[in-house]
């Protein structure tokens, strides 16, 4: 289970920017179980994007977006609206925002923060991968992962060892910037990589106390 | 004596580069760089090299400030979280240290502990940034310090990238953090560095370009097939191949001075990686019509 909170709606609605036009995806996975997907997710999303005078392109639920057929499957009913749409609200772990984000030639906005693994590793599609880090960043990494997708885990570009689109460790690894880089410049954002981005805050990853005493809770249930 | 003070005068400024040694002997080192003794301004003190594990660059700057040198502080991102890093800032400053260079540094794994763990607990931008901050008199987080270091702050640029924008890109967010310099990569490649010139001159800092000396024709093949933005153009390494082992070091002299006098008017300054071969910076300097 990869446990989520929903970011607050503020810092949410404030990524949007004026981008008006959103598609929303949801989770019924294990964002589902955390509340921060499943239908739930949905209703509020459109409720809250409504309300900032967004206009909600469409929306659908998909269980389990770290299922990459399902998803292909999924959005594939919804090439239209995808076309018409700005950008993508994904309500789900990280791994579900990078999966959506390498099926649409859309930006991809996480409206969670993916915090720790419970136990259960989801149904895991290949290539995106989540840390957990607390504190989820993708909307503005072309919605893909700095933290796995970097070797250095660097948030603010590439190092000087890329070379040829590779990672400086491994000539068969790509370097996750360049993925970056060349996800924002076919997106038109390449913006997003200016800005100097503070120092990831390594207390997220910790659970937070309350969590912590849900997984106890459940395992002592069991007994 | 900061670096930016030279730039200020509008003083062609030159440095070169040490490594500290895999151990604790220090003469071999001392008489590396006893030529370059009057002839460059300043010298790097590599830190963990290539992730191989040696003496600190911190006292060996030290040292080199004691003997008359002025040191250029190297400090990477790979082995220090952020407690460490503001400490040895700290250090750096009350040992007499007065350049830091901030890099990302290069992954554990090309070294020889490639078992250890990678920290980068901070990137290159985030460090210059914090350095700034501690020569405004508050860490990271804000705290007030009891004083206040004084630092004139480097970075690093690789002008060979490909694709380049995603360095300048970066190069910009590191002028934003406090870097008030830059050194490069080694440059062979002459139009391709005046190209990048050009497209950084608008964020007015000094930039210092980097030559690694070309010790012979597989040593520029190496390079070409495994350094990052690195190309050593064909004719050079033609030229290398053309003459015998003795004669090596001269045509490396001819090479590298040549180079330097055509990138002069384009940069304020030429960083040396002499890689051992220190004796022969004065000779590449005199045929560069430098000092
Ligand atoms: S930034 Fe990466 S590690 Fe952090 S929550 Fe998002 S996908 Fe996971
Ligand atoms: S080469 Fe790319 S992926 Fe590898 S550490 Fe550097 S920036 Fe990160």
């Amino acid at each position: 289970m990869l446990v989520s909170e929903r970011k607050p709606w503020e810092e949410i609605l404030q990524s949007l920017g004026t981008r008006d036009r959103i598609f929303v995806v949801s989770c019924g996975g294990c964002a589902d179980a955390c509340e921060t997907g499943g239908n739930e997710g949905l209703v509020e999303a459109k409720t809250k994007l409504q309300e900032a005078g967004k206009q909600v392109t469409g929306a659908v639920l998909v269980d389990y977006l770290c299922n990459k057929v399902l998803v292909g499957i999924r959005m594939g009913r919804y090439i239209k609206e995808l076309e018409g749409s700005d950008l993508v609200l994904v309500l789900s772990c990280g791994v579900g925002v990078q999966v959506v984000g390498a099926m649409v030639d859309l930006p991809v906005h996480p409206a969670d923060n993916t915090l720790f693994m419970g136990g259960f590793t989801g149904v895991w599609p290949g290539a995106e991968r989540c840390a957990q880090c607390g504190e989820c960043r993708l909307g503005v990494t072309g919605g893909i992962c700095p933290v796995t997708n970097c070797t250095k885990e660097l948030l603010n570009g590439p190092c000087g060892g890329s070379n040829n689109g590779k990672c400086e460790v491994d000539p068969e690894k790509d370097c996750g910037w360049m993925l970056i880089y060349e996800r924002l410049k076919r997106l038109g954002r390449l913006e997003d990589m200016k800005g100097i981005r503070p120092a990831r805050d390594h207390k997220l990853m910790e659970p937070p106390p309350e969590r912590r005493k849900t997984i106890y809770w459940a395992l002592e249930n069991v007994e | 004596m900061k670096l930016r003070e030279l730039f200020e005068e509008g003083r062609f400024v030159l440095t070169s580069e040490i490594g500290p040694p895999k151990g604790v002997l220090l003469d071999e080192m001392f008489a590396e760089i006893e030529p370059l003794k009057g002839k460059v301004d300043a010298i790097n003190v590599t830190d963990n090299q290539s992730s191989v594990m040696r003496l600190g660059s911190l006292p060996v700057c030290h040292i080199l400030k004691e003997r008359g040198f002025i040191p250029v502080f190297q400090i990477t991102c790979r082995d220090r979280n952020r407690l460490a890093l503001q400490s040895d800032i700290l250090s750096a400053y009350v040992l007499g240290v007065e350049n830091v260079l901030c890099i990302t540094g290069d992954h554990n794994v090309l070294g020889d502990h490639p078992q250890s763990k990678p920290v980068f607990d901070l990137d290159s931008v985030q460090l210059i940034k914090t350095v700034r901050g501690l020569t405004r008199g508050r860490d990271m987080v804000g705290n007030e310090l009891e004083g206040s270091p004084e630092f004139c702050i480097g970075a690093v640029v690789n002008p060979g990238a490909d694709p380049l924008e995603p360095q300048i890109i970066k190069m910009e967010l590191k002028a934003e953090a406090g870097a008030e310099f830059f050194q490069t990569q080694t440059v062979y490649d002459v139009g391709q560095f005046e190209r990048f010139m050009s497209q950084v001159e608008r964020l007015k800092r000094p930039v210092m370009a980097g030559i690694v000396f070309l010790k012979s024709a597989g040593m520029a093949r190496f390079m070409n097939q495994n350094v990052a933005g690195v190309s050593v153009p064909d004719d050079i390494i033609k030229e290398l191949a053309s003459v015998s082992k003795e004669d090596r070091p001269k045509k490396s002299v001819e090479i590298t001075a040549r180079i330097i006098r055509s990138l002069k008017d384009m940069c304020q300054g030429v960083h040396l990686m002499p890689l051992g071969w220190d004796r022969y910076v004065p000779d590449v300097l005199k045929e560069a019509d430098l000092r």
